[in-house]
C-alpha cells in the first residue's frame, strides 16, 4: 500500500483549504470551463459527509434547490476548486448527516456553534 | 511487440490537466532479466524470455539454477516468453519501465479474481425471471429454458450455464500510461486491470 501512497504524494497536489467538517455550511467556488472561457460557479450548502482520506478524500454538499434536494460530491484536492468559504459552523452529533435527506423545511435546520 | 512483467499494487485516482478525476492502477514492473533468446533458426519462432521477482536459492531446483546461471542472474519466480520482441535483446540484458513513455497505450494481461461456482445471472449476465410474484418461489435467478423439445432432443454445445467463474486469463487493451517512476519501477495506467493486489501481470506494448 505504501507504493500507492507514494504515487499519490508525487502526483496529486495537496490543496490548502479552510478546515470544515460535516454540519458546516460552506460555499464552494468551482471553476467551470465552457469552450475556452472559464468562469466560477458558487455552490452553497451543508456538508453532510467527508469521505475517505489522503489524496482521494471527498466531501458531499447538500442544498435545497427550488424545493428539490441536490447533493454534489467534490474531491478535496480537485484543481477545479478555486476556494471554499465557511459560512456557518454547525453543531451536530454525528459525522454523516444522512438523516437530513428525510427532513425538509424547519426540521432540516442545523444549530450553529458559537465560535 | 515488447513487454515487461509486473505486480499489481493497487488503485488510486489522480487529476489530469483539465482537472478531471481519472481512476488509475499502480503496477510495480520489472526490472526483468533476459534469461533466454529464442530464434527462428533454432526454435522456429523468435521470442525473449524474461524473468521477474527474486526467489531464494534454496527454493530453486538444480535445473532452474543452471538456467539462471547461464544468464548470469539470481533465481527468479516468474518466467514469461514474449514473442517477437521489438528490441534486440541478448542473454542477461535488463528490461525495465523505461521501455514505456507517458502517454503510450498498452495492453495488460492478468488472471482475473476467482469467483467460485456462480449462477447464470452473475456469470453470463442473464436477467433472471424478472418477477417476484406470479408463481415464483425459488426460480428468481434461474436460467429458464435450455432449448427446444423433440427437435433437436439435445442441448446445444456452448449453452451458457452456471459454473466456475473468474480465475481466467484476461487481457485489457488500450490502457494509457499516465505516469512512469523509473527509480521506483512503478507504472501508473488509467483504468482497472484484472487480478488481485500482488498478482502478476504482463504489460505489453
Amino acid at each position: 500500500m505504501d507504493l500507492v501512497k507514494f504515487v499519490e504524494e508525487q502526483v496529486v497536489e495537496k490543496k490548502q483549504l479552510p478546515a470544515f467538517k460535516s454540519g458546516d455550511t460552506i460555499s464552494v467556488h468551482y471553476k467551470i470551463r465552457e469552450g475556452n472561457k472559464e468562469r466560477i460557479q458558487v455552490y452553497q450548502g451543508v456538508v453532510i459527509q467527508r469521505n475517505s482520506a489522503g489524496s482521494t478524500e471527498t466531501f458531499t454538499v447538500r442544498k435545497m434547490s427550488n424545493g428539490v434536494g441536490v447533493e454534489r460530491i467534490f474531491p478535496v484536492n480537485s484543481p477545479n476548486i478555486d476556494k471554499i468559504e465557511v459560512n456557518n459552523v454547525g453543531k451536530v452529533r454525528r459525522a454523516k448527516l444522512f438523516y437530513l435527506r428525510e427532513l425538509t423545511g424547519k426540521a432540516a435546520r442545523i444549530k450553529s456553534k458559537r465560535v | 511487440m515488447s513487454g515487461i512483467i509486473g505486480k499489481k499494487v493497487g488503485m488510486t485516482s489522480i487529476f489530469d490537466a483539465e482537472g478531471k478525476n481519472i481512476p488509475c492502477t499502480v503496477i510495480e514492473a520489472g526490472p526483468c532479466v533476459v534469461t533466454q533468446v529464442r530464434t527462428v533458426e533454432k526454435d522456429g519462432y523468435a521470442a525473449v524470455q524474461l524473468a521477474y521477482d527474486e526467489k531464494k536459492e534454496k527454493n530453486t531446483t538444480a535445473s532452474l539454477k543452471g538456467h539462471f546461471e547461464k544468464a548470469g542472474t539470481t533465481p527468479k519466480r516468474k518466467l514469461v516468453e514474449f514473442k517477437y520482441f521489438t528490441e534486440e535483446k541478448s542473454l542477461g540484458d535488463v528490461v525495465d519501465v523505461n521501455l514505456f513513455l507517458e502517454g503510450d497505450y498498452v495492453d495488460v494481461v492478468g488472471t482475473s479474481k476467482g469467483k467460485g461456482f456462480q449462477g447464470v445471472v452473475k456469470r453470463h449476465g442473464f436477467s433472471g425471471v424478472g418477477m417476484q410474484t406470479h408463481g415464483q418461489h425459488n426460480r428468481l435467478r434461474a436460467p429458464g429454458s435450455l432449448g427446444a423439445s423433440s427437435f433437436p432432443s439435445r442441448v446445444f454445445k456452448g449453452m451458457r450455464m452456471a459454473g466456475r467463474t473468474g480465475g481466467s486469463r484476461v487481457k485489457i487493451q488500450n490502457l494509457q500510461i499516465v505516469k512512469v517512476f523509473a527509480e521506483q519501477n512503478l507504472l501508473v495506467v488509467s483504468g482497472s486491470i484484472p487480478g488481485a493486489k500482488g498478482s502478476y501481470v504482463l504489460i505489453e506494448k
